[in-house]
């Protein structure tokens, strides 16, 4: 595998947001996730849970709760206003004011025409969706008392809204409203506080399902206005509901970090009258369940801790199979760490501001598996807020160090770093075509800016101590329109591979600013890339974990590469539930490459034969116990280190040594408010 | 060696009562409970037995009340019968012969004559597997019938019967057995199997312990081995069934219920709590905590008034509500029984161990437990790790009315405790009462403790042996002319420095035999010193006893390499000696008959032998498996008059033993067996009030003393006319049916009228007699054997020859029965 001087850091603070609102768009397999600072964050389920846009978040803005009009995407907020955003250029692309006060809700009717939204003031409005806009139609008949929860019921005749203390049924056509459920308050002391309808769901059956601040998930007959059954299910507040799309079964989330399911099931074998009952309980988080989406095999959730868990229903899937694993997403699929090979800088990138690092130094010899003597420590060099509201979208630090570049939504910035005597200047003439990037990545020599703008096309920009030149903008065709997310130049400058989120992946020869080719469409994303310094090959791997090497020379599939497709990965490999993030080489052997994912980084030696199906992948310790011949008969090419956990970064330095970023989960664990008390047996 | 057919090894008395799941009948007044090789009949209001039910000839192994008539129940058992019952009357209706071994039965009334039985399938020993069969009742009128007609329903159940239930009026079965669940639909035909890993990630165990179905709806809940119980719906689909979970128990959940409503859902575990689930809220809970010990099974009563639980102690405790309304209590049996079994003189209950702390006197004649007696008097705390006192030796003396115990307590670092205690018997009060604590007796661990038997003996005196490599003499003494008497330490005797190991009295008191490991030394108890040392065999002795009677002159002991030896004390040379690997040898009290449990190649044999005589009395072959310690032999109340040779040494005294699983066993004979039977098929009943002792002592003093008014003074004086049975038929019918009253009202009148013939009334109570015959021989056969012991023991002390009853048996009959007839008789030949 061969052996590294490690730079272990453990300094990069990074907290992710917390989950506040999710759904999840059935015809295009997208789930859409707000946080709480405001960030958005489109998964793309049929491409493996991918991570596909992220759309920075902005200081003023908190979403409270999202909705699809078919491709379209809505959210709603404590600021009073409904946003549409622009999710090719990965911005909001505009803002209604409701004249309502906050928006606690807002939901759409089955046939995609109407959007509800209910405000603080107790009114929910009507807006009509047009083609590029949306317009205000109406109120409804105005409540004492906010809105915090709505449901359309899919006919789209009748609306429920959950509210404070009860539930209102309004007829769509006439604005009135036609029924009054009043909820009952929890017991006890929480008998004088008003209980909150937090979430409610309207069935085709007219049946109203709610879930209040009592910890009860209420079923009412929506016809009559009687309540059916109660179930209480924690002690606390049940925030979110959602109902799968046959109606057959829902999930509630508590405060407790608990998803409760509920299935729809006849009572006894040949009856056909079905009745709601309590089923299984999920327990994969440690705080409030804030966000819920029933998708037609599994469950997936978010809230307070962070992560999003997707829990398959295993009455839904086959078992043993990748579909029945249940994941968690952590982290962000793509490098929030930027790493200056040559100067030994780390660039660590924040919503709102961007740390400057120096590895720390050591000179000792150690034996292998230790610790060495650090000479000098690891030094925090800058620390550089962002101006103004909206939050850094992508950051780039070139290899030399020498230039550090951000970009926001409304933004882009150049900065001059001078390394011996720390200082930053902010490059102020910069060519007007550099707009706002989704992307940024500095040539080998640090001669070269490439950032990434809307309608896939690369701004190329020059720098010199002087001044900053705008060479041209690299465009592969007309018509594509989705945002560039991964960029990679060469090292000896020729070549610039970029690939966007159709899947599309473009290299550019840089001397003619010139498409040069593009790698054949595979149909999952691509989550990193690097090209060969040496062989000019273009290794791409993605988001089902193939991967590809490709010649640019011959603009064909290398020899190696179409070995690996016909033998096929492991599936050990194939298994692995987070995607590579980031692949580089190693300089002193070319057939190393080093790509690394959140649990563990590979070598991938194509000297070596593949592994086969029978081989054990993870074979690093075994082989270490094996005797020294016995050692080349069980090796094969994909050596796998899980000595670091939760990698954010691994990169190979100029002097050969490697630098892991590490954020272990517990570290974010710690740093979570605490959680609802919760009476543990035997405490 | 002869095998003896007509002897067999029977559960009577003592035998668990925790078994198998109670049966509540559907108006909750009798509980039925597979009780050892019988199923007893308990009232659930005074927690008396009302009936054994006797007739299977192993293991009962389930009871259940026949659908189609609440009023009938099956039995089965490991003998491969089924058994039909009249409950009510205790009267075995039908046999049926199903020819294999019997672990469970199951019924439903969708299933009209066919009954669900779980038994071994016959493939090799090893790996044993159990099925489901149907077996199909043929309906004839015979006692005895043959079913052949057996199917297979589901293979690879468990035995265990809580985990095969109905579900839904017996439209299907649900079975659990290790990790998965198997449903069968009748009507489809179809299995429907479901599958749980091993363990969670969190680190429960899924392994299924119990099955319980709701009456109601489709819904099945397994209890599990990390005690959660998992609600299952929708198991009709092989893919998208569902299940809930419901977690309070810490451990396993042994067993479950659900209410004949299906509102509430029992369950309960190793916490001993009983939880109630509510079926349609499962957040709300009621306990009843503090049952006192682990349940094990849980039965509620088909109207829903009573729920009872079985508990590890072997106890069942009825609920009504959520209140204990009656504790049944049987033969307390735990991991270990450290004092031996004992027979306690007085009262002829076997003592042993009991709840911690405890001794218990258990009566083997009534089979109920007479009372626990606090050795310890100190709180038991449940904890584990905890070192308690326990109590470790008990001995009584012949009459009863002194008992020692001995408890200790062992701690890690310190030095163990102990506590020699001496009880006397309190006529008062009935009870022992401590009269000495000897704290400290011996520096060690005491090995053996025994009083001196002899009855003639004035002082009582009693003997410890401990490992410290002395043993005491400890006698009872008035310090003071008004005091009671007390404990007094009269003697300390070594040996060499060895550890004495057994003690042992002769009959008379003469003789005191204590070993020294290898060295059996022999005293005189009246003067301390030390008659004779034999030293024989060359290994340490286990056992020693001495023979009684005609064979008072010999001393038997066994050694650690399986030698069993018997001396001649007039010689003091070794008489005989025999291989045999003897892990106990017991002698019997009232005769010279000596008992050894012989240990031999995974099982025990059993010899009964005279040691005068070369053949053996009796020998029965694998015995049971596993190592028999402990072994009592209790003396009869009444005598059995079997003349057969191999069974005379059970007319005494009957010898109980305890197996390796705890059972206590006793040997039968075929005759005795018959009588016993006979005894439970004649007994009918007055339909509307339970057959309590309490009801059959009132009864017979209200018809003694009609008896006694009848025969006795006043011949004058007109009988009541409720008394009369003709009185009774006329109240009883309905008055539609009966005559005119005109017509009726000459007889009445004439019934009131006397009698002038006295040859009814000589009859009558010779009636009545006849029918309490039995509880009168009891009282007098338990005078008599009191009163006739120390005459005998006499008579074996002064002459070598067989103490045979003077008059013949038939006799002795003919005498007894001429004293019941006539009680003047007797008071005449008294005064005379």
């Amino acid at each position: 595998m061969g052996e590294f001087k490690v730079h272990r850091v453990r300094f990069f603070d990074y907290m992710p947001s917390a989950i506040r609102a999710m759904v999840f768009s059935t015809r295009t397999e997208r789930l859409a996730l707000a946080r709480a600072d405001g960030a958005l964050e489109i998964f793309n389920f049929s491409d493996n849970y991918f991570q596909e846009k992220v759309l920075p978040g902005h200081d003023g803005r908190a979403v409270e709760a999202l909705c699809w009009v078919g491709p379209r995407l809505f959210s709603a907020g404590l600021n009073g206003e409904i946003t549409e955003y622009d999710l090719e250029n990965l911005r909001p692309r505009y803002t209604v004011e409701a004249y309502g006060g906050p928006i606690w809700t807002i939901s759409v009717n089955s046939q995609g025409t109407l959007l509800a939204v209910g405000c603080e003031d107790g009114t929910v409005k009507m807006f009509e969706v047009l083609k590029e806009r949306i317009q205000f139609q109406r109120n409804l008949d105005r409540q004492k008392g906010r809105i915090i929860s709505l449901s359309w019921h899919p006919s789209g005749t009748l609306i429920a809204a959950g509210m404070m203390d009860m539930i209102r049924i309004f007829d769509a056509e006439t604005g009135r409203a036609t029924h009054r459920l009043l909820v009952d308050r929890g017991a006890g002391a929480s008998k004088s506080k008003e209980v909150v309808v937090w979430s409610i769901a309207f069935l085709s059956d007219h049946t109203i399902i709610s879930s209040d601040s009592a910890g009860k998930v209420q079923i009412w007959d929506g016809l009559n206005g009687t309540l059916i059954r109660t179930h209480l299910i924690t002690k606390w507040d049940v925030l979110a509901l959602s109902v799968s799309q046959d109606e057959s079964s829902l999930v509630a989330g508590t405060s407790e970090g608990t998803v409760v399911q509920f299935q729809f099931i006849s009572s006894t074998v040949d009856r056909l009258d079905k009745d709601w009952v309590r089923t299984r309980t999920f327990k994969n988080h440690s705080h409030d369940v804030r966000a819920l989406a029933h998708t037609e095999t599994a469950v997936v959730s978010g809230g307070m801790d962070t992560q999003l868990v997707v829990r398959p229903l295993l009455d839904k899937v086959e078992k043993n199979t990748r579909e029945s694993a249940m994941r968690k997403v952590s982290f962000p699929h793509r490098s929030l760490v930027c790493c200056a090979k040559k100067a030994g800088l780390l660039l660590f990138q924040f919503p709102d501001h961007l740390e400057l690092w120096r590895l720390g130094e050591s000179d000792g010899y150690g034996k292998l598996g230790g610790s060495l003597p650090v000479k000098r420590g690891p030094e925090k060099l800058i620390q550089l807020k962002r101006k103004g509201e909206d939050h850094i979208c992508c950051s780039a630090l070139s290899p030399c160090g020498g230039w550090l570049a951000y970009s926001t939504v409304t933004s882009f910035r150049l900065y001059r770093l001078q390394n011996g005597s720390i200082s930053i200047c902010k490059v102020s003439k910069l060519p007007k075509d550099l707009l706002p990037a989704h992307q940024l990545c500095f040539s080998t020599n640090s001669s070269k800016l490439f950032a990434s703008s809307s309608n896939s096309s690369v701004v190329v920009v020059a720098l010199n101590e002087l001044e900053c030149k705008y060479l041209g903008t690299l465009k592969a065709k007309y018509g594509c329109r989705q945002p560039v997310h991964q960029l990679s130049a060469s090292d000896n400058g020729k070549w610039l591979a970029t690939a966007n989120t159709d899947c599309e992946v473009h290299v550019y020869n840089l001397d003619k600013l010139k498409l040069h080719c593009t790698v054949p469409v595979y149909g999952s994303c691509p989550t990193a890339m690097a090209i060969h310094p040496t062989t000019s090959n273009l290794v791409v791997v993605h988001a089902d974990q193939q991967i590809f090497e490709y010649s640019l020379v011959k603009k064909e599939y290398t020899e190696w590469s179409r070995r690996l497709q016909k033998q096929g990965l492991h599936s050990m490999w194939l298994e692995r539930d987070t995607p590579i993030t980031h692949v580089t080489f190693n300089p002193k052997n070319p057939a190393h490459i080093i790509v690394h994912d959140m649990f563990m980084f590979c070598i991938i030696d194509k000297s070596l034969p593949l592994p086969e199906a029978k081989n054990v992948l993870y074979n690093q310790m075994a082989l270490r116990s094996l005797p020294e011949p016995d050692r080349v008969l069980h090796s094969h090419g994909f050596k796998i280190c899980k000595d670091f956990q939760h990698l954010l970064c691994v990169s190979l330095l100029e002097d050969h040594s490697l630098v892991v970023v590490e954020r272990p989960l517990l570290d974010i664990v710690s740093q979570l408010p605490a959680p609802v008390r919760q009476k543990k047996f035997a405490t | 060696m002869v095998e003896h057919g007509d002897i067999r090894v029977v559960r009577r008395g003592g035998s668990k009562i925790n078994f198998r799941q109670p049966v509540i009948t559907n108006d909750s007044r009798l509980l039925l409970c597979a009780s050892g090789h019988s199923v007893k009949v308990f009232s659930t209001s005074t927690e008396e037995c009302v009936h054994e039910l006797r007739g299977h000839t192993d293991l009962v192994t389930g009871v259940v009340v026949k659908p189609s008539n609440h009023l009938q129940a099956y039995s089965c058992s490991l003998d491969g019968t089924i058994r039909l019952w009249d409950f009510t009357d205790g009267i075995l209706i039908k046999t049926y012969d199903i020819g294999y071994s019997i672990y469970s039965i199951h019924t439903s009334a969708f299933h009209k004559g066919v009954v669900f039985t779980v038994t071994s399938t016959i493939s090799d020993k090893k790996s044993e597997s159990f099925q489901l069969v149907a077996v199909h009742l043929p309906q004839s009128g015979d006692q005895l019938v043959k079913a052949p007609e057996l199917s297979a329903v589901i293979s690879d159940v468990s035995s265990n019967p809580g985990a095969i239930v109905f579900g839904r009026g017996g439209e299907y079965i649900a079975s659990a057995n290790g990790l998965h669940l198997e449903v069968f639909f009748f009507k489809k035909q179809k299995t429907y199997r479901f599958f749980l890993k091993k363990d969670t990630k969190t680190g429960g165990k899924n392994t299924f312990m119990c099955v319980a179905a709701h009456p109601k709806d489709d819904c099945i809940a397994t209890g599990h081995e990390d005690g959660k119980i998992r609600l299952w719906r929708n198991f009709n689909h092989q893919k998208e069934y569902t299940y809930s979970t419901l977690h309070w128990h810490s451990n396993a959940v042994s067993s479950m219920c659900f209410t004949p409503e299906g509102t509430n859902l029992l369950s309960g575990g190793v916490e001993s709590v009983l939880v109630q689930w509510r079926y349609n809220d499962v957040s709300q809970r009621d306990f009843l905590p503090r049952l006192g010990a682990a349940i094990t099974h849980i039965a509620v009563s088909p109207d829903g008034a009573l729920s009872c639980t079985s508990h590890s102690d072997n106890k069942i405790t009825i609920i009504q509500g959520i209140k204990v309304s009656a504790v049944l209590q049987g033969l307390v049996t735990g991991e270990s029984v450290e004092t031996d079994l004992m027979v306690d003189p007085r009262s002829k209950a076997l003592v042993l161990n009991g709840k911690p702390g405890h001794l218990q006197f258990y009566s083997l004649k009534r089979d109920k437990l007479l009372y626990n007696l606090d050795i310890v008097q100190q709180e038991y705390i449940h904890e584990l790790g905890l070192q308690q006192f326990k109590v470790v030796k008990v001995a009584f003396d012949a009459s009863g009315n002194w008992m020692a115990t001995v408890e200790e307590r062992k701690q890690k670092d310190a030095e163990q405790e102990l506590n020699l205690k001496l009880w006397a018997f309190d006529e008062q009060t009935q009870s022992f009462v401590l009269n000495t604590t000897v704290a400290d007796p011996h520096e060690s661990r005491i090995t053996a403790m025994c009083f001196c038997q002899a009855a003639a003996s004035q002082t009582t005196m009693l003997i410890s042996a401990s490992e410290d490599g002395h043993f005491k003499a400890w006698q009872l003494r008035r310090l003071a002319p008004d005091d009671g008497p007390s404990c007094l330490c009269d003697f300390v005797g070594a040996y060499r420095g060895l550890v004495p190991h057994c003690c042992c009295f002769s009959a008379d008191g003469s003789l005191l035999a204590v070993s020294f490991q290898e060295v059996v030394t022999v005293w005189s108890p009246a003067s301390w010193e030390l008659l004779a040392t034999l030293s024989q065999p060359p290994k340490a002795i286990r056992n020693l006893c001495f023979g009684r009677l005609s064979c008072s002159k010999y001393l038997l002991g066994t050694t650690d390499d399986h030698l069993l030896c018997c001396w001649n004390l007039l010689t003091c040379s070794l008489e005989w000696s025999t291989s045999m690997d003897i892990s106990l040898l017991l002698g019997d009290p009232l005769t010279e008959n000596i008992a050894a449990f012989c240990c031999h190649a995974g099982s025990t044999d059993l010899f009964v032998f005279k040691p005068s005589e070369p053949r053996p009395v009796f020998s029965l072959k694998a015995v049971c498996s596993g190592k028999v310690t402990h072994a009592v032999f209790a003396p009869r109340e009444e005598m059995l008059e079997s003349c057969e040779e191999s069974s005379q040494w059970l007319n005494h005294s009957q010898l109980y033993f305890l197996t390796q699983c705890m059972d206590l066993m006793t040997f039968t004979t075929k005759a005795e067996e018959e009588k016993l039977m006979a005894s439970s098929k004649q007994l009918l009943i007055d339909d509307s009030v339970a057959m309590t002792p309490f009801y059959l002592l009132l009864g017979k003093h209200r018809k003694g003393e009609s008896g006694a008014a009848a025969s006795g003074e006043s011949a004058g004086r007109p009988p009541l006319p409720q008394g009369s049975g003709a009185v009774k038929e006329l109240l009883r019918t309905p008055a539609h049916v009966l005559p005119s009253t005109s017509f009726l009202c000459s007889m009445f009148v004439k019934s009131l009228l006397v009698s002038v013939g006295d040859a009814s009334e000589e009859s009558k109570p010779a009636e009545e007699e006849m029918e309490s015959e039995k509880e009168e021989e009891d009282s007098e056969g338990d005078m008599e054997s009191s009163a006739s012991r120390p005459e005998r023991g006499s008579l074996a002390r002064r002459s070598a020859e067989p103490a045979a009853p003077p008059l013949t048996k038939a006799q002795l009959r003919e005498l007894r029965r001429v004293k019941k007839l006539d009680h003047s008789w007797l008071t005449g030949l008294l005064r005379s």
